[in-house]
């Protein structure tokens, strides 16, 4: 990330939103909205001054996972690029009472601007690569596995928190309490995932996390630890291994949906402990497992607002709010838009390896482009015969990509419209929608399709008599 | 005795998704009744009243329109145009004296190929020319 950060050929927007996006490959104009952070990044040197000095603290709910602090002034993690903090204003005392400023006082830069506004920037590119990754799958909608309600059920990004070194518990595997260390663990595979009524899709990174944690709490604490799974899925290189070795670290595995995590006991031996109510479809019995801490492995969904902007890039979500790539198997970095590309968890769940290769495959891709100084694109485009425009402009709002253009009358020419063909995706939309008749489809014309729809009749089945039918119809009707 | 009734369809898919859950209800070998003629467009946008009409004018009992489902066009929001369109044309076909049900819309996926199989198709086409 840091020579990300240092490269001089990489503009790094850290705390900013494309807002609009307008023109082709190769001629995109691209807005962005960079939120005020109150840091002017010319000064600042990252010496994290700022983030000492401010008396307010704040439930850190992204990086921490609800788990621990941050300031009002802050950067995300110690090793965040770039280095400059941003300020949160809805927490800042300067901001919400007047006064404090203690940030600007201590800053030897004078970096910080409580007068700094949004700023609009517009700029060009030729080709965009979306890679704005996924949300994690909010457990508190299955209530049943009670996450928010028992205080020790985990989500995977709070155990992560916990587990890392950095952490706010230093790396300390403990309840919620801060103290306690747990004698037993379940993890539950398949949170939000392969299951109709939340996702129907595999997450796939859950079976690996899930044994990592499983690995993790074996090492750190030695309690026992149950794995509630629907099926292992460790497809990738040396995964299975790992799995092999957890199961001979003495992971116990039970095959089974979990139904239920509470903390009513029932039976001796269950007071004061998370019971786990699941089937363990092996054996064919339901069973009570009781613990002192649960992990739920969330899934990964979809960014909140995937729709809206992917509308922005021109690009279309399946129907769980995954981008659809241009093609499934042959082409899974492109999208339908040209010049628009996608990497990572946007085209659907993935690891990180994958990740990185998809990432490394639309870098490559956009590079080969720009190296190749030209670019093919499908011949499946449409076109307007201008002598039979009528510029009645009802194409212009079929079109999605915006690749009709209005010319207007000048010099005697009349006004007529344009198709764009490096925007041109070929849909043919237009082409239906001409009330003129003046717009025609490469492959796709209507003179092809009519003439096949007159083939399709005359082709003949054998035995359901179809293509007699349609031959007495067209004796019956006059030359 | 009278020869079965079996209805002649013609299927507009568009390329993206239906003509590829055909293609994909050939691969998974399930059989679907060849009384159904597909024609791929690029996408269901693309169709045209004048289709439609030509081929009820040469003959055809059924005819099914075939696009992604809502929120998956790979042109955005095209299959929505489509749907006004066939909203439109029941319209027109039911002042032309043609049984409106006779055209159908139905969304797929490129995933969805069993509804392309026997079965699911002969009460598709069943349902449109009932009358």
């Amino acid at each position: 990330m840091v020579s990300v950060g240092n490269h001089p050929n990489i503009n790094l927007m850290a705390y900013s939103e494309v807002t609009k996006v307008d023109g082709y490959v190769g001629n995109f104009t691209v807005t962005v909205r960079k939120k005020a952070s109150y840091v002017d990044t010319e000064k600042c040197t990252g010496c994290g001054v700022c983030q000492d000095k401010c008396p307010k603290k704040v439930i850190d709910q992204a990086y921490e996972a609800g788990l621990g602090y941050r300031k009002a002034i802050y950067k995300s993690f110690a090793q965040a690029v770039p280095k400059y903090p941003v300020l949160d204003r809805d927490n800042c005392t300067f901001f919400q009472k007047g006064t404090c400023k203690a940030c600007e006082k201590f800053c030897e830069a004078n970096a910080i601007d409580f007068k700094q506004e949004d700023k609009y920037i517009t700029f060009q590119v030729g080709n965009i690569i979306l890679a704005t990754g996924f949300d994690p799958f909010d457990a508190r909608r299955i209530p049943q596995y009670g996450y928010g309600r028992l205080a020790n059920v985990f989500t995977s990004m709070e155990f992560e928190r916990l587990s890392s070194a950095g952490g706010p518990t230093g790396g300390k595997i403990v309840l919620r309490d801060g103290v306690t260390v747990p004698q037993s663990v379940g993890i539950v595979h398949c949170v939000g995932s392969r299951d109709k009524h939340y996702n129907n899709y595999c997450s796939s990174i859950c079976c690996m996390q899930s044994l990592k944690f499983a690995h993790l709490v074996k090492e750190k604490t030695g309690a026992t630890v149950y794995n509630f799974y629907m099926d292992i899925r460790t497809v990738f290189k040396d995964y299975d291994e790992f799995y092999q070795r957890v199961l001979e670290e003495g992971t116990l595995f039970v095959r089974g949906r979990v139904a239920e995590v509470t903390d009513a006991a029932r039976l001796p031996g269950e007071e004061g402990k998370l019971i786990i109510q699941a089937e363990d479809t092996l054996i064919g019995k339901q069973r009570r497992i009781p613990v002192d801490m649960v992990i739920l492995s969330a899934g990964l969904e979809p960014r909140r607002d995937a729709k809206e902007v992917g509308k922005l890039f021109g690009i279309s979500c399946s129907a769980a709010g995954w981008y659809i790539e241009r093609h499934p198997k042959l082409d899974p970095v492109a999208t339908m838009t040209d010049g628009v590309l996608i990497a990572g968890c946007v085209q659907g769940p993935k690891d990180i390896p994958a990740s990185v290769a998809q990432g490394a495959a639309a870098a490559a891709r956009v590079a080969g482009k720009i190296q190749q100084k030209e670019i093919a694109i499908e011949p499946i485009r449409a076109s307007i015969d201008k002598d039979r425009c009528s510029a009645c402009r009802i194409c212009n709002n079929q079109c999605p990509f915006k690749a009709i253009n209005y010319i207007e009358a000048k010099d005697g020419q009349r006004a007529y419209s344009e198709v764009n063909p490096a925007l041109c995706q070929g849909c043919g939309t237009c082409v239906a929608a001409c009330p003129s008749g003046a717009i025609s489809g490469t492959v796709f014309s209507s003179q092809q399709i009519l003439a096949q729809i007159d083939g399709l009749m005359f082709l003949n089945v054998s035995g359901n008599g179809h293509g007699a039918r349609v031959e007495e119809k067209l004796e019956a009707v006059p030359a | 005795m009278a020869e079965q009734f079996e209805p002649l369809v013609i299927g507009f898919t568009c390329n993206w998704c239906s003509y590829r859950a055909a293609d994909s209800a050939g691969l998974g070998r399930m059989k679907y009744p060849p009384n159904i003629r597909l024609i791929r467009l690029m996408c269901s946008g693309r169709m045209d009243a004048t289709f439609v009409l030509k081929a009820f004018a040469n003959g055809a009992d059924a005819v099914l329109i075939s696009g992604c489902h809502p929120g998956d066009c790979h042109y955005v929001e095209q299959n929505y145009k489509a749907q006004s369109r066939f909203l439109l044309m029941r319209r027109m076909l039911a002042q032309m004296g043609i049984e409106p049900q006779r055209l159908q819309l139905l969304w797929a996926s490129a995933a969805e190929g069993t509804i392309f199989d026997g079965a699911s198709m002969a009460a598709a086409s069943n349902m449109a020319t009932k009358h």
